[in-house]
């Protein structure tokens, strides 16, 4: 959890806000600090958590989340965090019989249908227990990253309706919060991402857009953060909700600035 | 209404652009109109879709909600309770796709609902509000839509009825960047009124085309801004801190003063540069003078020896070349 960013957000661990959906978006640039970012913030904040991990390993999220100081392994174990490793599971589903369908049963398909194995998936792992006091807050749902699916094969109208079945229980049923990557690939001719893309911004209450300089690789500024307040509850929430900082990442956290403002440059 | 991402000298009075919009024959019987209201990420057209809504609720028609986009808590967010009891929320937001196989799904999905809507016996107006076309373009061939949309505006024009059926307004929210050219353009001809919504500085405005039959297209772009309680705020343009301020109390200064050279020419000094002949220009002047020798002019002679390799041709062509 970087500090800056939560100043920036308005939000912390103890108030943040419930039944909204954050997009984390980036284009010529690697956004995945956003993605270890909301994972120890939500864990911090002692919220059941079900990551849909598609790109990288446990391990990986593992050795991040300690440098946060978040220990992915002992939230498992607790019952906390629900991981659904892709890049394992997914052999899975060739190698091993199972009865109910595996939430990536859509490897499988010729066509791939829909994403609903994978939705049941989400609602088992995150709904409420019967019968015992409430020891985590509310659920959160994040997944790493969506586009993996587009290039898995699944419709861009498949992956969207996934969404909108997560939004419906995890966002309005269960109050819960949904943290969603998509990677933004500035292809114009990637018609399916950008529907992607477009579609999940609308559902969207918050987008985060992590972008490449205009100019460039640069040692000190790793890239911009723009940030866009949507659907506010109140229509006169000032439209202007949209702020830009720079950003660079270093070890253990990632200093924000505005822009030009970089402490290298003054 | 398609709002999609776009003052006049006007009196900023709610009901002008609205009763422009809604075109409240409503001594014409059968009057069908659809508009359709285009959003961008930034832009989003929900909130005036709301302000719609609550307008044709306030002047007594009953208006239904085809909800795909948004559960019914958050729609009916920020309307009061008389404009709340005359709003029909058909909810397919929480199982569009029958995924749970419950028997609570409706049947027909989208589409049959908008016809069973159509179908129904009490001759009051009613407005539908589509949120949104983007979830039904998305799921739906765009020739079914289309023609199920055509349907709803035509079907109270039957021949040899005797019951006045009141008119079926359509409103529909489209998400611009979600779809190609070709399926919004579809709808675009299907729809008599068409907003889009953009903005600058935090000021949201609407370009309004009109198509009404029988007249020319009109635009024009609105600035506005919604209230809290969902009521349409019109406005001249976007406030003045925005704009670029000039101060006139400063006058402009002339660089040109206070120079050590004469940038400036006089008249004489005009006309004489205006009647300078250039000394490359071919003029006529020019050409006389080169054609007729001067008298008293020392003609001009050239001296040639030539070499021991050089090809006195007796045929060179040039020579008979008279210039």
């Amino acid at each position: 959890m970087f500090v800056e960013l939560n100043n920036l957000l308005n939000t912390t661990p103890d108030r943040a806000e419930q039944g909204k959906l954050t997009l984390l978006c980036d284009a010529k640039t690697d956004g995945s600090f956003l993605v270890h970012h909301f994972l120890s913030f939500y864990l911090k904040a002692n919220c059941k958590v079900c990551f849909v991990a598609l790109f990288q390993s446990f391990s990986h999220y593992n050795i991040v989340g300690q440098k946060l100081g978040v220990n992915l392994t002992v939230a498992r174990e607790r019952g906390q965090l629900v991981f659904l490793e892709g890049l394992k599971s997914a052999v899975d589903v060739f190698f091993q019989t199972q009865e109910e369908p595996h939430p990536l049963q859509f490897l499988r398909e010729a066509n791939a249908g829909n994403l609903k194995p994978l939705f049941e998936f989400v609602r088992e792992a995150l709904k409420p227990v019967d019968g015992g006091e409430a020891r985590w807050t509310y659920p959160v749902l994040l997944v790493d990253d969506l586009s993996v699916l587009l290039s898995l094969g699944v419709g861009a109208v498949a992956v969207l309706d996934f969404i909108h079945y997560c939004r419906a229980t995890v966002c309005w049923e269960l109050k819960g919060n949904m943290v969603i990557l998509v990677h933004d690939s500035g292809d114009v001719e990637d018609e399916e991402n950008n529907i992607l893309l477009n579609g999940v911004s609308h559902q969207s209450h918050l987008i985060l857009r992590a972008e490449g300089l205009a100019t460039g690789f640069c040692r000190d500024v790793h890239g911009q953060l723009r940030i866009l307040w949507r659907r506010p509850s109140q229509p006169t929430a000032q439209r202007d909700q949209s702020l830009t900082y720079q950003y660079k990442i270093q070890d253990k956290s990632v200093s924000f600035f505005a822009k030009g403002m970089s402490p290298a440059v003054l | 209404v398609t709002l999609s991402e776009g003052a006049r000298a006007g009196t900023g009075r709610e009901l002008g652009m609205l009763d422009s919009l809604l075109s409240l024959g409503g001594l014409v019987l059968g009057r069908k109109w659809r508009g359709r209201a285009m959003d961008s990420v930034e832009w989003e057209g929900r909130s005036l879709l709301k302000a719609l809504v609550k307008k044709s609720a306030l002047c007594g028609e009953q208006v239904h909600i085809l909800g795909c986009e948004v559960s019914e808590e958050e729609f009916r967010e920020g309307f009061d309770s008389d404009i709340n009891n005359r709003l029909v929320y058909h909810d397919f937001f929480r199982d569009p796709l029958n995924w749970s196989k419950t028997e609570e799904a409706l049947p027909g999905g989208p589409l049959g609902a908008l016809r069973a809507i159509c179908k129904r016996t009490d001759p009051g107006p009613v407005t539908i509000a589509l949120d949104s076309l983007s979830w039904l373009l998305l799921h739906l061939p765009c020739t079914t839509l289309c023609q199920a949309l055509h349907a709803v505006s035509h079907q109270d024009s039957c021949p040899g009825d005797s019951s006045p059926v009141g008119k079926v307004s359509v409103l529909g929210l489209l998400h611009e960047e979600l779809h190609g050219p070709g399926p919004v353009g579809a709808l675009s001809s299907l729809a008599q009124t068409e907003v889009t919504l953009g903005g600058t500085k935090g000021q949201a405005s609407a370009h309004i085309l009109c198509r009404r039959p029988r007249q020319r297209p009109t635009d024009q772009t609105q600035w506005f801004s919604i209230l809290p309680d969902f009521s349409l705020d019109l406005q001249e343009g976007p406030s003045v801190e925005s704009q670029p301020c000039s101060d006139p109390h400063i006058p402009p200064v002339d660089p040109t003063t206070h120079l050590t050279f004469n940038l400036h020419l006089s008249k004489k000094e005009r006309e004489a540069r205006d009647s300078l002949i250039l000394p490359f220009q071919f003029s006529s002047e020019k050409q006389q003078a080169l054609l007729r020798p001067r008298p008293g002019q020392a003609t001009s002679h050239i001296f040639y020896e030539p070499d021991a390799y050089d090809d006195l041709d007796q045929e060179d062509p040039d020579d008979d070349l008279d210039i």
